[in-house]
């Protein structure tokens, strides 16, 4: 007959370790995970220094004359410089892409996830996207020379050399069609089977599952990876410079009406490119304040994507 | 007292193939996206269609004795290739010795030792990083990484060099290899982790015998995309790399220096019209192709290794 002795000394989690390790502390794993954590807070103390710089060089330059520095135009002098053209060109950059590429991208998107078979052709379409995302900006940059500055001139600019706006907002939209078609695609193909299902059930066609069923559902997750490629096509400086956009004198610039999109532009991106270039003493706080105001709209985006996507992916969980 | 007789009219084929609107709006439909998904395929056929022309224009009458020469001016008519290769490569190179151990490690923390809380705050962080413009990054690599790391390397590199632009090339990638890589480590099943653990491997060893080579595709592929981001990328080395106008050739990243990319960039700027030698325009073509078909290599082959490296659990 066994016999019971004394109940076990309850085991807590400190003698359990103990037991396990023999007391010895595990100096390789400390130091493991403690290197794990320096990277880390690297890469994000990066972030802090830059956005200090930013706030520390440029607030001078905000805090004394925002609004002139928001509305005036393109000066020799960094004293007395705006960004008005700027802001206009990036204004007019953001319409191209949401107007083009957005619809563009969800359209292919959707018929990559709901009506394409698995055939070859659709696997050429896909691996081609794949690659397009994987193109440099820059040679979205000559694609934009070659095609909408000289090609297409007459349409893009017959006064300003096809250097507008217009070749810009386009070149900028088939820059971010593929990042838009593949996060769209990722929100669709997130969407339960069961939806459409229950729709063809209910005799509806396959475009109204879609309208219906399918779209509002991925909506959020299609308008956050629309918002980021916004922010990405609101960033690019590198097609700019292949387009022509104006980096020193540019009269005019500033007007909003649709008659001035083929007259010659610059956009911030482009602006603090060439002030980047020019003697930092005196320019440094000028170009800082120019990054201030590119930074608040890329990363307000940028945020709001990403706020986004937290708060559907909590309410679906 | 009705008439039963009178049954309805039996249905027809017409009656089962649904209302004529509704299926010419599905057509249609149907037509429009199909025609959205091709446009795709028009912007491959006009980026080889704008790049091919005046690349081969290039190609076939430039003389093969400039091409080796000590430097890349293209207005003066030297188009040195090994300048621009070479600067792409130290770059890179310089990029990936910054982004591979940070954004690896970041990627390692988060997927396997951050609770969730923590993982909540700090994965946004590191995407805001990856929303900074590279014009930004370009600007900070020019005058907050040069003179403060670069400087410390060597005292008379203070200003642009390649190596503050390969710095801020790879802070811009580390946020890329560390969501890759996250992507990557987080796919792989919990079971395996909780096997090692329960055969008494301690966490670091969990993390590095048994996670890391499970997920080993997916961190290959990270770096891959990486160094394809690195070459390709422009702004940061138009910057703060010194070689605007031309470079000499040099194997020293505290140099100035110039990237295939920049050197394009470079040239478009400043003048409204691309000038110079006969055949400058040209290069910058021939420049880009190459740029092209060596980035279109390195992202074939990431996702090659992706699909033959990858166990199916």
């Amino acid at each position: 007959m066994a016999t019971i002795t004394s109940p076990a000394p309850e085991a807590s989690r400190a003698s359990a370790e103990r037991a396990l390790t023999g007391g010895k502390l595990d100096l390789t794993g400390r130091a493991f995970t403690l290197a794990l954590q320096l990277s880390l807070l690297i890469s994000i103390l990066i972030l802090g220094v830059l956005v200090w710089d930013v706030v520390d060089t440029g607030s001078s330059v905000l805090a004394e004359r925002l609004g002139d520095f928001l509305t005036g135009t393109m000066k020799s002098q960094a004293d007395t410089s705006g960004l008005a053209q700027g802001i206009r060109g990036t204004f007019w950059i953001g319409v191209f892409t949401v107007v083009l590429a957005f619809p563009i991208g969800i359209s292919a998107a959707i018929y990559l996830e709901e009506y394409a078979t698995h055939g070859r052709l659709t696997r050429f379409i896909d691996l081609n996207i794949r690659n397009l995302a994987g193109v440099p900006s820059i040679v979205y940059g000559i694609v934009g020379l070659t095609i909408f500055v000289k090609a297409m001139q007459s349409l893009t600019g017959p006064e300003s050399n096809g250097q507008s706006v217009v070749s810009a907002g386009l070149t900028l939209a088939i820059l971010v069609l593929p990042i838009v078609i593949i996060t769209a695609a990722e929100a669709i193909r997130a969407v339960p089977q069961g939806l459409r299902e229950a729709g063809y059930g209910v005799g509806a066609t396959r475009w109204e599952v879609i309208r219906h069923h399918v779209l509002p559902y991925a909506a959020p997750g299609i308008l956050t990876g629309t918002v980021l490629a916004l922010a990405r096509a609101l960033g690019e400086a590198a097609p700019l410079i292949m387009v022509g956009a104006a980096s020193g004198f540019l009269t005019g610039g500033t007007s909003y009406e649709l008659g001035s999109l083929q007259d010659r532009f610059t956009a911030l991106p482009q602006i603090i490119a060439t002030w980047a270039g020019r003697p930092v003493g005196e320019w440094e706080s000028v170009t800082y304040a120019a990054i201030a105001v590119l930074l608040v709209i890329v990363l307000i985006a940028n945020a709001a994507a990403i706020l986004l996507r937290n708060r559907f992916e909590k309410r679906r969980a | 007292m009705t008439d039963l007789s009178a049954s309805p009219a039996p249905l027809s084929l017409g009656d089962l193939s649904g209302d004529p609107r509704r299926l010419r709006t599905e057509a249609v439909m149907r037509a429009l996206l199909f025609g959205a998904a091709l446009t795709s395929i028009l912007i491959s056929a006009l980026i080889v269609g704008s790049l091919a022309k005046e690349a081969w224009t290039f190609a076939s009458q430039v003389e093969w004795a400039t091409l080796w020469t000590d430097g890349w001016f293209p207005r003066r008519g030297l188009y040195d290739v090994k300048t621009i290769f070479v600067g792409s490569a130290l770059v890179a190179g310089v990029a990936m010795l910054t982004a591979v151990p940070l954004g690896l490690g970041a990627a390692i923390y988060l997927s396997e030792y951050a609770r969730p809380g923590v993982r909540k705050v700090l994965k946004p962080a590191l995407e805001i990083l990856a929303g900074i413009p590279s014009v930004v990054l370009g600007y900070f690599a020019l005058t907050w990484l040069a003179p403060e790391v670069v400087a410390r390397l060597r005292e008379d590199a203070s200003g642009a060099s390649l190596a503050a632009a390969g710095f801020g090339v790879g802070i811009l990638t580390i946020p890329l290899i560390a969501s890759v890589s996250e992507d990557a480590m987080r796919a792989v099943p919990h079971a395996l982790r909780e096997a090692s653990a329960g055969l008494g491997a301690r966490k670091i060893t969990t993390t590095l015998r048994v996670v890391l080579p499970a997920a080993v595709s997916g961190l290959v592929a990270a770096v891959i995309i990486a160094v394809s981001r690195a070459i390709g990328e422009t702004m940061v080395v138009f910057i703060a790399g010194g070689g605007t106008g031309g470079s000499l050739f040099t194997l020293d990243p505290l140099d100035k220096g110039t990237t295939m990319t920049a050197a394009i960039a470079s040239q478009a700027s400043g003048t409204d019209q691309v000038v110079g030698e006969a055949l400058t325009f040209q290069s910058l073509f021939f420049v880009a192709a190459v740029l092209f078909l060596i980035t279109l290599g390195l992202n074939m082959i990431a996702s090659r290794v992706v699909r033959s490296v990858r166990q199916a659990y």
